[in-house]
């Protein structure tokens, strides 16, 4: 071939170094996130410290008071032996550094309410939480994916059908979708039990009702990205090689209408896990939500920052592995840190 | 080739703003009559009542939605229609509260990080950065835990609990703002960076406020009932639509109507402001481009 | 005309000229609009197309070629009434056919390529898999023969390594590259028929002429091909007939010689004439007057009149920026320059040379890592921003869009008045007035004041953004690729406002563009630059007809020209 090839390979340097050393750039990128995410997490135990530590309520008085069942003042000399064993008479910084460090032991304090590891009590309450955010994510994912895919990028009315409902489901809150719920299929139909519990027929409809708002969401960001990306020269290139309608939107734009979705997934684990707390209230159902909504209103700050610093933990390292199934999906990112 | 014909046909185009006030979609027209009865129900709610809100009736405790009482009544008799409009404004002035505490909050932490010298506005990044990482209802309980349940502290915790989310929207407009073509036009033509400043960074970056104001006060009324619902807002005895829910949980299995019309109501409020707020946006943004 | 073209399809005398593929007799085209109104885009286009023959559709933005080829291939939208006498593809009507019938022919018989392969190929995937693609769609081959077939074909179009290249995505390959990889992943299952629609708009100059050459490779593999271009130059280069497109008509056809040569219709022989190039070097290009009348500038001030120090210099600018990647790369390598008053300076280069960088430097509006620019001898580029600002009104800038450099909440009048009382605050009072003065001065009317630019046409909202820049009575303008938007005729017009400017005002140009026509027709020196470096700069004649450096030699060689424009010129000008 007689073209001149020598004028073309004009390539720009970065694009050049990312293509000779493409794993030393993942591992760079890889390592910049892990940083930021302990970063995030750092600053997460920091503010919970201080808003927990700092802010108004005498840690001692109220714990005296949960673990007597009262509402009084204090003396002091009631509140000297509690200070001293919790460390509370210590300077804040002291505290500080004690706090950080047991919470790097894997130590998340002692209940003042229950009098045991906060650790325990989270341990044995998790599993029904997570259980449920994990599958309302899955489940919303399932709605939301062939919903866009039938009414994105199809003529403006059927869009609009399709975004009206998105809109809506993305508006009802998760406390009033799981009584409707609850009426209508427990209590009316007598489909599930209405008695709260942690068995698979206990798990449906709490599993729906946090996966609808959320599908809504997932559905509103997928199908702006699709309908952007339906209007894309490349898509007119797909067409115009023979293929179908049909095979356009599964082979070439439902990936990239895939990455905002993703995005909004790690998002969404954070508000899940936190939205459990409602649903298991509507429910009745154990896990971490009683826990929490407990240990607020006794004002259990031992409790309380456990959730707090267990879900900001959960959430750092969820985004963390969606940032790398980021790098999978759009090779794009790949080059740049 | 015919410039100068062509704006004889356009020059009597007048504001693009007007023209797309004639031409609303009916949806915002029913969100708009949805909120006006809300507004009237909060401000003069004994137009909109058909019974006392608070006086009890033991002989009809119970009683499912009828022509007396149109959505029913609670276990101790009240008419639960009399009871939500009474309730409204508890439940707006909350929600105005706790978005006026968000907005002002956001609007601080927002455009700092966005127009701030760099050694400000990296801290303030980072931290909004952290912030995210709380999702709104967590961090809403921890100030709760703090407070005690009370409406104020529920306005509080509520404006503080989604003050970040805003935070990150209205830095994004503002460094949308700060690096578009007219502020950089501006200042090849020789005004000064507060010039720059008053005449345009500050209105465009203020005006998808308006649309987040309506969003907020939809969103800040679903987050504040649903903390009254869990027993940490507004206690029952009070109509707020929370302390409702949270009311009628006990006999839900008996009186469905206590629990879904109070939540219709939050979400008819929710939903209508919700539009309101994308379609100001959506004109702002048109607007804008 | 369109009475003769009814008759008279032109024919090819073309002795290759081969059996018939397409023919297409009366062909309509109405947009149906949200509100159920029609918009007749293409209004009884007649064409036809032989084996073997290249021929062109030509016109501006909107004057329908674009849909009339994407009715070729059935992919006009969901929204497009067409009707026609006959379209028909070597006999077969394409009328009225399913989508499952065209997706048979698309890609098989005719194969169509877009602009930009950046974005007419799918950024997600290796260009190999996009090639495979077609020939899988078309159940060609086993997936091992595909492979076979996907190298042979970039092979064919010229791309080196092709295994390597196959696994790459289109962001990561050059723009030569890419776009070869696009017209393979067309041309894979030899169609008889290539539509190319701006197969080399957005591209750098020396990549557009590798396309061409691919291009002309196909034609002459007997490969029949439909080109769609605003460029007459690049069409003069591959087709044999060409039809020029206007308001959705074809308001002129026949053989490329006899179109650009003796061109019939007004319409041809304006966008000819549109067209600025070495040869048009201080005549005018569009047939409007100059409409420059007031007297309303004070001459330019020159109270360093015995000061011989240029209006602006630079010295041995220096700028880097860090990358995404992390990584610092210098975009302007130590870059000098000096413009004088009243002068055009043009900054020459392709995407990526630093010639945008540099222009934020003169402006100021960027601070150089070393090196400085000068205004009159003060300091500029490193003066604090106190002193600047006294000096930012002598200096204005027109950019590319100028859409994006007015705020969208501002009509006319508030971006004029706006900038007048910068400009001299004594103006401030009849700001109103002199806001029209300076409309009228740039070819629009008092009536625009009250227009939102949104509203505007392209032309009128950069004819705005002049009489914004000359509104502080600047004594230099930076021209930052401030017509490569527009239309070839609209362009025209802007040049030709620009030179009644700066004759009238005696206004200095820094005038940057990527199109050496342009810059040739506009500047009296000229400066090239490539990857950060000013490679030559001198006089804009001695560096366009005697250029020394190879890049610019290449450049020169890559450039499309209008020779018959030029035979025609030369023998008018005799």
């Amino acid at each position: 071939m007689a073209v001149d090839s020598s004028i073309i390979e004009a390539v720009p340097i970065s694009r050049a170094i990312a293509q000779r050393h493409p794993a030393a750039n993942i591992l760079r990128t890889v390592l910049f996130r892990i940083g930021s995410a302990i970063f995030v997490l750092w600053g997460a135990v920091t503010i919970t410290f201080i808003v927990l530590t700092i802010l108004p309520g005498d840690r001692a008085t109220i714990l005296l008071n949960i673990t007597s069942g009262q509402t009084i003042a204090r003396t002091l000399e009631e509140l000297a032996p509690i200070n001293a064993m919790y460390g509370f008479d210590q300077p804040i910084l002291t505290q500080y550094i004690h706090y950080v460090g047991a919470l790097l032991q894997g130590d998340l304090g002692t209940s003042f309410e229950l009098q045991r590891s906060v650790a325990n009590i989270i341990g044995e309450q998790i599993a029904p939480t997570f259980t449920l955010a994990a599958s309302a994510l899955l489940l919303a994912w399932i709605f939301a994916v062939p919903w866009t895919l039938f009414t994105a990028g199809r003529g403006r009315r059927i869009g609009a059908f399709g975004s009206a409902t998105e809109t809506i489901m993305a508006g009802l809150p998760q406390y009033w979708i799981g009584i409707l719920l609850l009426i209508i299929f427990a209590i009316g139909l007598r489909w599930f039990p209405v008695i709260g519990g942690t068995s698979f027929m206990n798990t449906v409809l709490p599993t729906v009702t946090l996966a609808i708002p959320l599908a809504g969401f997932l559905g509103q960001s997928i199908r702006s990205e699709f309908d952007r990306t339906m209007r894309e020269p490349f898509v007119l290139s797909a067409r115009a090689r023979g293929m179908s309608g049909a095979g356009v939107r599964a082979r070439h734009v439902l990936r990239h209408a895939l990455i905002p979705g993703i995005t909004l997934s790690g998002w969404a684990i954070g508000h899940l896990l936190s939205g459990t707390v409602l649903v298991e209230t509507v429910f009745a159902r154990p896990g971490l939500g009683a826990i929490l909504v407990n240990a607020v209103s006794n004002k259990d700050f031992a409790l309380v920052s456990g959730c707090v610093i267990l879900n900001s933990f959960l959430y750092v390292v969820i985004n963390l592995v969606l940032d790398t199934i980021y790098l999978v999906v759009d090779p794009r990112l790949r080059g740049a840190a | 080739m015919s410039e100068v014909a062509k704006d004889v046909r356009s020059s009597s185009s007048s504001n693009p703003l007007l023209t797309a006030i004639v031409t609303v979609p009916s949806s915002i027209v029913l969100s708009a009559l949805v909120v006006l009865f809300f507004l009237i129900a909060a401000i003069v709610p004994s137009v909109l009542s058909t019974h006392s809100a608070f006086d009890t009736d033991l002989l009809s405790s119970l009683t499912p939605p009828a022509a007396d009482h149109w959505l029913g009544t609670d276990e101790i008799g009240r008419d639960l229609y009399s009871r939500i409009v009474w309730g409204t404004r508890g439940s707006l002035l909350i929600g105005l509260g706790a978005m006026a505490v968000a907005l002002a909050g956001a609007t601080v932490l927002g455009f700092t990080a966005a127009l701030a010298p760099r050694w400000v506005a990296e801290p303030v990044n980072r931290i909004l950065e952290i912030l995210l990482a709380f999702p709104t209802l967590l961090l809403a309980l921890l100030f709760v835990a703090l407070l005690g349940p009370s409406a104020t502290s529920l306005l509080i915790s509520v404006g503080l609990g989604t003050t970040p989310g805003y935070a990150r929207l209205i830095r994004a407009q503002t460094l949308k703002v700060k690096q578009s073509g007219y502020v950089e036009a501006a200042r090849a033509l020789g005004h000064s960076w507060q010039t720059v400043f008053i005449q345009h960074i500050a209105p465009n970056a203020f005006r998808p406020l308006v649309g987040l104001v309506a969003l907020g006060i939809g969103q800040s009324v679903v987050w504040a009932s649903g903390l009254s619902f869990l027993g940490l807002g507004v206690a029952p005895p009070s109509p707020e639509w929370g302390a409702l829910l949270e009311a009628g949980k006990a006999n839900i299995t008996v009186a469905w109507w206590l629990e879904i019309f109070p939540g219709l109501a939050i979400v008819l409020v929710a939903l209508s402001f919700t539009q309101i707020g994308q379609y100001i946006q959506d004109l702002a943004e048109g607007n804008t481009r | 005309m369109t009475t003769e073209s009814e008759t008279s399809i032109p024919i090819i005398d073309k002795p290759a000229a081969g059996k018939k593929l397409l023919e297409v007799r009366g062909l309509n085209i109405w947009f149906t609009g949200q509100n159920g109104e029609r918009k007749h885009v293409v209004r009884g286009v007649d064409l036809e197309l032989r084996a073997g023959q290249c021929i062109a559709l030509v016109g501006e933005s909107g004057s329908g070629k674009s849909v009339t080829a994407r009715s070729l291939v059935g992919l006009v939208g969901d929204n497009a009434i067409i009707s026609a006498d006959t379209l028909a593809l070597e006999g077969e009507t394409l009328l009225g056919r399913p989508d499952s019938w065209w997706r048979r022919v698309r890609g098989a018989r005719i194969g169509f390529i877009l602009q930009d392969a950046l974005v007419s190929l799918d950024p997600l995937r290796p260009v190999g898999k996009e090639i495979d693609e077609a020939l899988w769609l078309h159940a060609w081959g086993t997936s091992h023969t595909r492979r076979e077939k996907v190298l042979q074909t970039l092979t064919q179009v010229g791309v080196p390594e092709p295994e390597l290249r196959a696994r790459q995505r289109p962001g990561e390959l050059s723009g030569g590259l890419r776009q070869r990889a696009l017209i393979a992943s067309a041309i894979a299952l030899h169609p008889d028929i290539v539509i190319a629609d701006e197969p080399t708009t957005a591209l750098d100059v020396t990549v557009q002429a590798q396309v061409l050459s691919v291009l002309k490779q196909m034609l002459g593999r007997g490969t029949s091909v439909i080109l769609i271009s605003h460029d007459l130059a690049v069409v003069a280069k591959l087709a044999d007939v060409i039809l020029v497109m206007q308001g959705g008509e074809i308001v002129e056809a026949g053989p490329s010689g006899q179109v650009l040569g003796e061109p019939q219709h007004p319409y041809t022989q304006q966008l000819i004439d549109a067209i600025p190039s070495e040869h048009t070097k201080g005549s005018r290009l569009s047939a409007r007057g100059g409409v420059f009348t007031h007297q309303l500038f004070a001459p330019p001030s020159k109270p360093f009149s015995g000061n011989e120090s240029p209006l602006l210099e630079a010295r041995n600018v220096v700028k880097s920026f860090r990358g995404p990647d992390g990584v610092r790369r210098t975009v302007v390598k130590s870059v000098s320059f000096t413009l004088g008053r009243g002068e055009t300076l043009g900054i020459v280069g392709e995407s990526g040379s630093g010639k945008s960088t540099l222009a934020r430097i003169a402006l100021s509006l960027e601070k150089p890592d070393s090196g400085e620019v000068r205004f009159l001898g003060e300091a500029w580029s490193n003066a604090t921003s106190a002193e600047q600002l006294k000096i930012r009104r002598s200096i204005a800038v027109v950019y590319q869009d100028p859409l994006s450099s007015f705020d969208p909440r501002w009509r006319v009048s508030r971006i004029l008045t706006d900038a007048i009382a910068l400009g001299d605050p004594k103006h401030a009072r009849r700001a109103r007035e002199r806001a029209a003065e300076l409309l009228e001065t740039v070819g629009l009317t008092a009536a625009h004041l009250d227009q939102w630019p949104l509203r505007m046409s392209g032309g009128q909202r950069q004819r705005v953004a002049i009489a914004r820049a000359i509104a502080t009575n600047p004594e230099v303008i930076v021209l930052d690729e401030a017509v490569s938007a527009l239309d070839v005729s609209v362009q025209a017009q802007i040049l030709d406002l620009l030179s009644d400017l700066q004759t009238q005002l005696g206004i200095s140009y820094l005038f940057i563009s990527h199109d050496l026509g342009v810059i040739h027709h506009m500047s009296d020196r000229v400066l090239v630059m490539q990857n950060g470096v000013a490679v030559e700069q001198g006089n804009a004649d001695e560096v366009f007809y005697s250029p020394c450096h190879s890049y610019t030699q290449k450049l020169l060689e890559s450039l499309p020209r209008l020779e018959y424009a030029r035979l025609r010129l030369a023998a008018s000008s005799r």
